[in-house]
C-alpha cells in the first residue's frame, strides 16, 4: 500500500519517550522486523509507571509488572536505547526522515560503567532526589533508581562541585568531566511520539496549602511514600514529622476540571482510580486503623473491572468517599490539617486530617509543546496531540504517530493499547523494509552437561520487601547452601533487574553452574526472563527451575514471617531437587502460516482486518451476520463529531477491494486446532452447518463486539417516546419531526449498568447522552433538556463536552442507585417523571416529551466460539486478556489476540485503537516464517511400548499415531505438551520433558526430606 | 482432635488456570495455610495415579489436584481424565483403609484468586479434621 512508490525508504524507526507506551511501541516494532531507536530525555527507561507503587484495578506492584519490559527493551538487539537525548529536528518525509538528535552529556560513560555505585560511595555533595519527588535525597553521582536501563550511573551537573573524588574512585575509568553535548542524525522512516506528560504543580493552589506544608502531598509524592523503595522503605509516615497518619483525606481533580486555578478544563482520567488504589494501599500499610476519605465530584470509575474496585474500596476496606469539593485546607499547630468544605446538603463541615493528598492531573511539559512545535505537529486547545477519532494514533504530520498520555490523558492499559496501535501504523508503510535493518544474535553453542554431575546455583530473590520484609532471607540463603548439589546461593534486592542478570551469568561462568534455581516471584511472569540468561551463556533454557516464595508465599503469609520463611525452605528444598534432574532440551522451530483470521466484522474487525493486509498479510474476516460494519452502522457521529457511516462505509469498500482479505459473511468459525503459528480453523456456513471450509493462519484477533441492552426499565418499548440511544442516533438520522416538536427532553443514564446485575459502568453513555443533548439543542435551542445521572464520566477530553452542555442550558440532575427517577406511563401517552432533585432535596416532576434511556452496552453472546479458541470471558461476559495492564490486547493463550467490545464497552476511536494494537501484537508472529515453539513435549521410548493405542485415545489432539513400526510415534510439531497420554501410558513408555515422573516425584520426595531414590 | 496437628497438603495445580489463581490470591493477599506446597503442572492431565500415591506414601495427609474448569481445559480435557484418576485413587485408599477424603480434584479459573484459597483453607481443614494421614501415624509409633 505504498503511497510514494519510492524505493528508499528506511526499515527503522524512532520513538520518542521510553515510558511504558515508548517501551511497547519499541518491543512490538522490533519484534516485527524493524530497528528500533529508543530516545528518552531522561537517564532510563521506564517513565511515570516506574515510580508507582501498585497499579489498579489488580493492585499488582508497577515496578514487577514493569520490570521484565524494561530488561526485556533494555536487552532487545534490535532497539537502541538512547537516553539523556533529545530530538531537535525532524526533515524529510514520512518513510524516509532524518532525524537530529541532541546528546546531553552524562559525564559517566554508560559502556564502561559497571554501576558498582564507589562514585556515590565517595561524593560529597548531598541533592534532593527527583525520583522520589524530592522526599528524599542523592549523591551527584547517581542513578535513577535500582532497576534503571540502561544500568549506568551519571553525575547531576547542577550540584557536582568537580572535587575529582569519583574520579579517583571509578576503576572502569568511566567517568569524564569534560563531556560535551553532542549531535547526531539518524534515518528513520517513521516516529513514534510517546513523551508522557507532567502532572499539574499543585503550588498554584496557595488554599490547599501546598507549598505552605509538607503534609499536603502530591498522588506522585504519595506514590513514593507507598512504595518499598521510596524515602520512607514503604512505612506509611507523613514528611512533617515522620508520625504515622491516622486520618488521610485525597482531594480530586486538582489542576483537572478546573479554569480557576488551572486552566484545564479537562478530566484526568486516572485519579479517581488511583486515588481508590492509594487509599486501599495505605489501609493495608497501616498499622492502626486508617480512616481514608476521598473528596470528589464524581467517581469516574469507567474501566474494566473499575467499579467493582470502587465497591471494594467503599464496602470491604471502609473507604469514604464524600461528594463534595474542598474549599480551604488550613494547617494547624501539630502538623494536622482543617479541611472545610460544603457537602451536597449545604452545611458548611470542617475536618482535621494528619494527611492530605492532593490528586493531581495531567498537564503537557513545556518541553513537550516546544517539540510538538519544532516537530510541526498540532496541538488541540488542551496542548495535547490533535488526532482524529478515526485516526486515534496519527498526528497532523505523515508518517508521525503518536500514543499515551500526549494523545490525551488515559490510564497504562489504554497507553499500550495505543502504542501497540501506533506501531502498527508506523509500520504499515515501511513493510517492505521490513527485516533490513535488523540484527540477529549468535548465540554461544549450548554446553554439554551431561556427563556432568549437578552443580546447582540458588538465587534468591528479596523483591524489595516483598519477600525479604517477611521471610528471613538470609536464612533461606544459607540454608539452600545446605540442599545435595548446590554449590552457590546467594541472594538478591531485585533478582531480575538487569545488573542481578548480568552478575547470575558472570557466577554461572565463574562456577562452573550447570542447573540454576531462582527462589522469586512466579514462573508464569519471570521464568522466560530467567531462562533467556542463562541461555546467553550457553546454559540450555531448561536447566532452570523457579521457586515461587512471594506470590505463594510471602504474600500470602505475610502476618505469619517465621512459617513464611520455614515454606520459603520447603519450596526453594523442592526446587533444587527437581534441578538435579533437569535436561537439556532441543529447541524446536516451526514454520508459521504467515495469515491472520479475524473474527467479527464491526469496526474493530474490519480495521483489524485491513492494517493485517497492508502490513503485507492475508486476512480471513469472518462475520455471521450478513452485512459488514456491526454496531458502528447505528451511530451517527464519533464524540468529537466526525461523522461515523462514511466512515464505516469506506472501510468496508476498502476490505472488500483488497485482494489479501477473504470475507466470510454468514460464516461462523466450527471447530479450531493448533498453536501459535499454526492454527486450522473450520469455518461453516451460519445457514448451513455442513457446507464448511477449513483455513490455515498464524493468529487469530477476536473481535466479535457487543450490542446495546434493551431495556425492561422505564416502559421501554410500550411508549413511543421512550428511546434508546440507537434509537436516538436514528431518529436524528430520519430527521423525526418528534425530536424537534419535543418541548422537555429527559436523559436516564445508567439503565442496565452499575446495577447488582451487571456491576460494571458501560463508559459510552454519559458521553453519547451529553453529545445527543447538545444535538437536540441545536435541533431545538427553546427545548428543555435534562440529563438525570449518578456520575457524569466524560474522561479526558470528552470533559469539553459537559462543559459546553452546561453552557447550553443542558440541566443536570443527580440521582442515587437507591432512589433512582420514577415513570408513570398510566395513560399510556402523557408520560409523567419524577426524581429528587439533589440540590433542592426534594422530587420534582416534569411532563417530557421523549425520555431517552442511556442503556447498558452488552457482550455479544458468543459462548460456543470462545470456547472453541478455549479464550476465557469475565463473569460479565467481556473477553479477559492476559493482563490488564500491560497486555490488553492479548490473551494468556499465545497468538491469540481481542479488540473492541468484546474486551469492554469503548467508544470508536478507542476500538480502532484496539484493533490497530491487535494488528501489531499478531506481527510479532506472522511476520516471520518460523516461530520457536515450547520444547515441553511428549516422546516415545519404543522399546517400552506396547503398541496398546492407550495414547492415541486419551491425546485430546489426535497426535500419536501406531505405524508400521509397531509403536507409537507422537510428531514433536504436534505435541501440545499436556502431558495427558504419559500419565495413562500402561507400560510408562512416554515421558513428557521437563515433566518426568522423576522430576515431580523428585519434588514430592524432597518435601519429605526423602533423598532422590531414582 | 489435636489442636497442633499440622497436616502436610500437596496441591498438584495446573499451569493455566490453578497455579495462576494461586498466584492471584498471593497478589490480593488472601490467607491460607502454609503447609500447602503447590507442584506445577502444564495441565491436571499429565497427574498421574502414581504421584497421587506416591505423596501420600511419602507423608502427606492430603493431597489435591486443582485444574481448570470443567470444558475450560486449556487441553480441552485433561482435567476431566485425571478426575477419574482423582476417583481411582480414593477407591485404592479406601481399600487400603486409608480416608479416601485426603485425596480430591478441584476446578477453578484463573481469575478465581479468593476460590483457591477458599479450596486450600477447606482442604486443610478438612485433613487437620482427619488427623494425621494412617501412615505418619503408623511412622510415628
Amino acid at each position: 500500500m505504498s503511497t510514494k512508490g519510492t524505493n528508499n525508504k528506511v526499515g527503522s524507526v524512532m520513538v520518542v519517550g521510553a515510558g511504558v507506551a515508548g517501551i511497547q511501541a519499541s518491543l512490538d516494532m522490533a519484534n516485527a522486523g524493524y530497528y528500533v531507536h529508543l530516545v528518552d530525555s531522561s537517564s532510563s527507561v521506564g517513565g511515570l509507571m516506574a515510580q508507582l507503587d501498585k497499579t489498579f484495578p489488580t493492585n499488582d506492584c508497577a515496578m514487577c509488572v514493569i520490570s521484565p519490559f524494561l530488561v526485556e527493551v533494555g536487552r532487545h538487539l534490535n532497539i537502541n536505547i538512547i537516553p539523556n537525548s533529545e530530538l531537535e529536528s525532524l526533515e524529510g518525509e514520512a518513510g524516509a526522515f532524518t532525524a537530529k538528535l541532541k546528546n546531553n552529556p552524562r559525564y559517566i560513560d554508560s559502556v564502561k560503567c559497571t554501576a558498582c555505585g564507589q562514585c556515590r560511595q565517595v561524593c560529597p555533595v548531598t541533592a534532593v532526589n527527583e525520583f522520589d519527588c524530592r522526599l528524599d535525597l542523592r549523591k551527584a553521582t547517581f542513578i535513577k533508581f535500582p532497576q534503571a536501563v540502561p544500568l549506568s550511573y551519571t553525575i547531576d551537573k547542577n550540584v557536582c562541585i568537580g572535587c575529582g573524588m569519583c574520579e579517583k574512585a571509578c576503576l572502569a575509568g568511566a567517568i569524564s568531566y569534560s563531556d560535551q553535548a553532542r549531535f547526531s542524525e539518524i534515518k528513520v522512516g517513521a516516529v513514534v511520539l510517546a513523551m508522557g506528560n507532567e502532572l499539574f504543580d499543585p503550588s498554584l493552589f496557595d488554599t490547599y496549602a501546598y507549598s505552605r506544608h509538607p503534609n499536603v502531598v502530591t498522588s506522585l509524592e504519595f506514590e513514593r511514600i507507598l512504595s518499598a523503595s521510596g524515602p520512607y522503605k514503604g512505612h506509611l509516615m507523613r514528611p512533617y514529622d515522620r508520625e504515622v497518619p491516622q486520618k488521610i483525606a485525597w482531594l480530586q481533580c486538582i489542576g483537572s476540571r478546573d479554569i480557576n486555578h488551572a486552566d484545564h478544563s479537562y478530566c484526568s482520567s486516572v485519579c479517581c482510580m488511583y486515588s481508590i488504589k492509594q487509599s486501599m494501599i495505605a489501609k493495608e500499610h497501616a498499622e492502626t486503623p486508617l480512616d481514608a476519605a476521598i473528596f470528589y465530584m464524581d467517581m469516574r470509575t469507567h474501566g474494566k473491572e473499575f467499579e467493582r474496585y470502587r465497591e471494594r474500596a467503599e464496602k470491604g476496606s471502609g473507604v469514604r468517599f464524600i461528594r463534595s469539593r474542598v474549599h480551604t485546607v488550613e494547617p494547624l499547630d501539630d502538623g494536622g490539617l482543617k479541611l472545610k468544605y460544603i457537602p451536597e446538603s449545604g452545611e458548611v463541615l470542617e475536618e482535621v486530617f494528619d494527611m492530605v493528598v492532593l490528586a493531581a492531573g495531567f498537564a503537557t511539559s513545556k518541553d513537550t509543546k516546544a517539540l510538538a512545535q519544532r516537530l510541526g505537529i498540532n496541538l488541540n486547545a488542551h496542548s495535547y496531540a490533535q488526532t482524529s477519532d478515526l485516526t486515534p494514533v496519527s498526528t497532523s504530520r505523515e508518517g508521525v504517530f503518536v500514543c499515551g498520555t500526549f494523545q490525551s490523558p488515559k490510564d497504562i492499559p489504554q497507553s499500550v493499547m495505543e502504542a501497540s496501535a501506533a506501531a502498527a501504523g508506523a509500520t504499515q508503510n515501511l513493510s517492505e523494509q521490513r527485516w533490513s535493518l535488523t540484527l540477529t544474535k549468535e548465540l554461544p553453542a549450548e554446553k554439554n552437561f551431561s556427563e556432568e554431575e549437578p552443580k546447582i546455583g540458588v538465587f534468591v530473590c528479596n523483591c524489595g520487601i516483598n519477600i525479604g520484609g517477611v521471610a528471613d532471607v538470609p536464612a533461606v540463603r544459607e540454608y539452600a547452601k545446605t540442599l545435595p548439589n548446590v554449590i552457590h546461593a546467594e541472594d538478591n534486592l531485585f533478582t531480575c533487574s538487569q545488573d542481578t542478570q548480568e552478575n547470575i551469568k558472570k557466577i554461572i561462568l565463574e562456577k562452573g553452574i550447570n542447573r540454576v534455581v531462582v527462589a522469586s516471584c512466579s514462573p508464569r511472569t519471570h521464568e522466560p526472563l530467567f531462562q533467556e540468561t542463562i541461555r546467553e551463556i550457553g546454559l540450555n533454557p531448561y536447566l532452570f527451575e523457579m521457586a515461587n516464595i512471594r506470590d505463594q508465599n510471602t504474600w500470602v503469609h505475610m502476618k505469619t514471617p517465621q512459617r513464611a520463611t520455614d515454606k520459603a525452605k520447603d519450596l526453594v528444598r523442592m526446587a533444587v531437587a527437581k534441578a538435579a534432574l533437569l535436561e537439556s532440551l532441543p529447541q524446536v522451530t516451526l514454520d508459521v502460516t504467515q495469515a491472520v483470521l479475524v473474527v467479527g466484522g464491526g469496526v474493530a474487525g474490519l480495521e483489524a482486518a485491513l492494517g493485517v493486509a497492508r502490513q503485507g498479510f492475508v486476512a480471513f474476516l469472518v462475520e455471521r451476520s450478513n452485512e459488514l460494519g456491526g454496531m458502528a452502522l447505528g451511530l451517527n457521529a464519533t464524540w468529537q463529531g466526525e461523522p461515523v457511516l462514511p466512515y464505516v462505509m469506506q472501510l468496508i469498500e476498502d476490505a472488500k477491494k483488497n485482494e489479501r482479505i477473504k470475507i466470510f459473511l454468514e460464516t461462523e468459525v466450527g471447530h479450531v486446532t493448533g498453536t501459535i503459528g499454526n492454527f486450522t480453523t473450520t469455518l461453516k456456513s451460519a445457514n448451513n452447518p455442513l457446507d464448511t471450509k477449513v483455513i490455515n493462519h498464524g493468529a487469530a484477533i477476536l473481535a466479535t463486539g457487543g450490542k446495546e441492552y434493551k431495556p425492561h426499565e422505564y416502559f421501554y418499548g410500550k411508549n413511543p417516546k421512550i428511546l434508546t440511544h440507537f434509537d436516538l442516533d436514528a431518529a436524528v438520522r430520519n430527521n423525526d419531526k418528534a425530536l424537534k416538536d419535543s418541548k422537555i427532553a429527559v436523559f436516564i443514564q445508567c439503565v442496565g449498568s452499575r446495577t447488582e446485575e451487571r456491576a460494571y459502568c458501560s463508559r459510552v453513555c454519559c458521553i453519547h447522552s451529553i453529545k445527543s443533548a447538545l444535538i437536540l439543542k441545536k435541533l431545538n435551542p427553546e427545548m428543555q433538556i435534562f440529563i438525570i445521572y449518578r456520575d457524569i464520566r466524560t474522561y479526558g477530553l470528552r470533559e469539553d463536552l459537559y462543559k459546553e452542555a452546561r453552557q447550553q442550558g443542558i440541566r443536570f440532575i443527580r440521582y442515587n442507585k437507591d432512589n433512582p427517577p420514577v415513570i408513570d406511563s398510566d395513560n399510556g401517552q402523557e408520560l409523567k417523571l419524577t426524581v429528587k432533585d439533589h440540590i433542592l432535596q426534594r422530587p420534582i416532576e416534569m411532563n417530557p416529551d421523549l425520555v431517552v434511556l442511556a442503556a447498558a452496552i452488552l457482550p455479544n453472546e458468543n459462548k460456543t466460539l470462545f470456547e472453541h479458541f478455549k479464550v476465557p470471558a469475565n463473569s460479565d461476559g467481556f473477553l479477559v486478556e492476559a493482563h490488564a495492564k500491560l497486555r490488553p490486547v492479548d490473551f494468556a493463550s499465545e497468538g491469540l489476540f481481542l479488540a473492541g467490545i468484546a474486551h469492554y464497552p469503548k467508544s470508536i476511536d478507542e476500538s480502532i485503537a484496539q484493533a490497530k494494537a491487535a494488528v501489531s501484537r499478531a506481527m510479532r508472529i506472522v511476520s516471520k516464517n518460523t516461530i520457536a515453539v515450547d520444547s515441553v513435549i511428549a516422546s516415545v521410548n519404543p522399546d517400552r511400548c506396547a503398541a496398546c493405542l492407550t495414547c492415541v485415545r486419551t491425546c485430546p489432539y489426535n497426535v500419536p499415531r501406531v505405524g508400521e513400526e509397531g509403536y507409537a510415534i507422537i510428531e514433536p510439531s504436534d505435541c501440545h505438551g499436556c502431558g495427558c497420554c504419559v500419565s495413562e501410558c500402561p507400560g510408562k513408555a512416554i515421558t513428557l520433558k521437563h515433566f518426568t515422573d522423576d522430576q515431580i516425584n523428585a519434588k514430592t520426595d524432597a518435601l519429605f526430606y526423602i533423598e532422590a531414590s531414582c | 482432635m489435636n489442636h497442633d496437628f499440622e497436616p502436610q497438603i500437596i496441591a498438584f495445580c495446573c499451569k493455566y488456570c490453578a497455579y495462576a489463581a494461586a498466584d492471584l490470591a498471593g497478589s490480593m493477599r488472601l490467607n491460607y495455610p502454609s503447609n500447602i506446597k503447590i507442584i506445577q503442572v502444564p495441565c491436571t492431565g499429565r497427574v498421574d495415579i502414581i504421584h497421587l500415591l506416591r505423596a501420600i506414601e511419602d507423608g502427606a495427609d492430603g493431597v489435591y489436584v486443582a485444574g481448570c474448569m470443567e470444558g475450560d481445559c486449556h487441553f480441552v480435557c485433561g482435567n476431566i481424565k485425571t478426575r477419574k484418576k482423582v476417583e481411582y485413587v480414593k477407591k485404592t485408599l479406601s481399600e487400603l483403609g486409608i480416608e479416601p477424603e485426603r485425596v480430591e480434584m478441584f476446578n477453578l479459573s484463573s481469575a478465581m484468586g479468593p476460590r483457591f484459597a477458599e479450596i486450600a483453607n477447606q482442604m486443610g481443614e478438612r485433613i487437620r479434621n482427619l488427623g494425621p494421614s494412617p501412615l505418619n501415624i503408623k511412622q510415628a509409633a
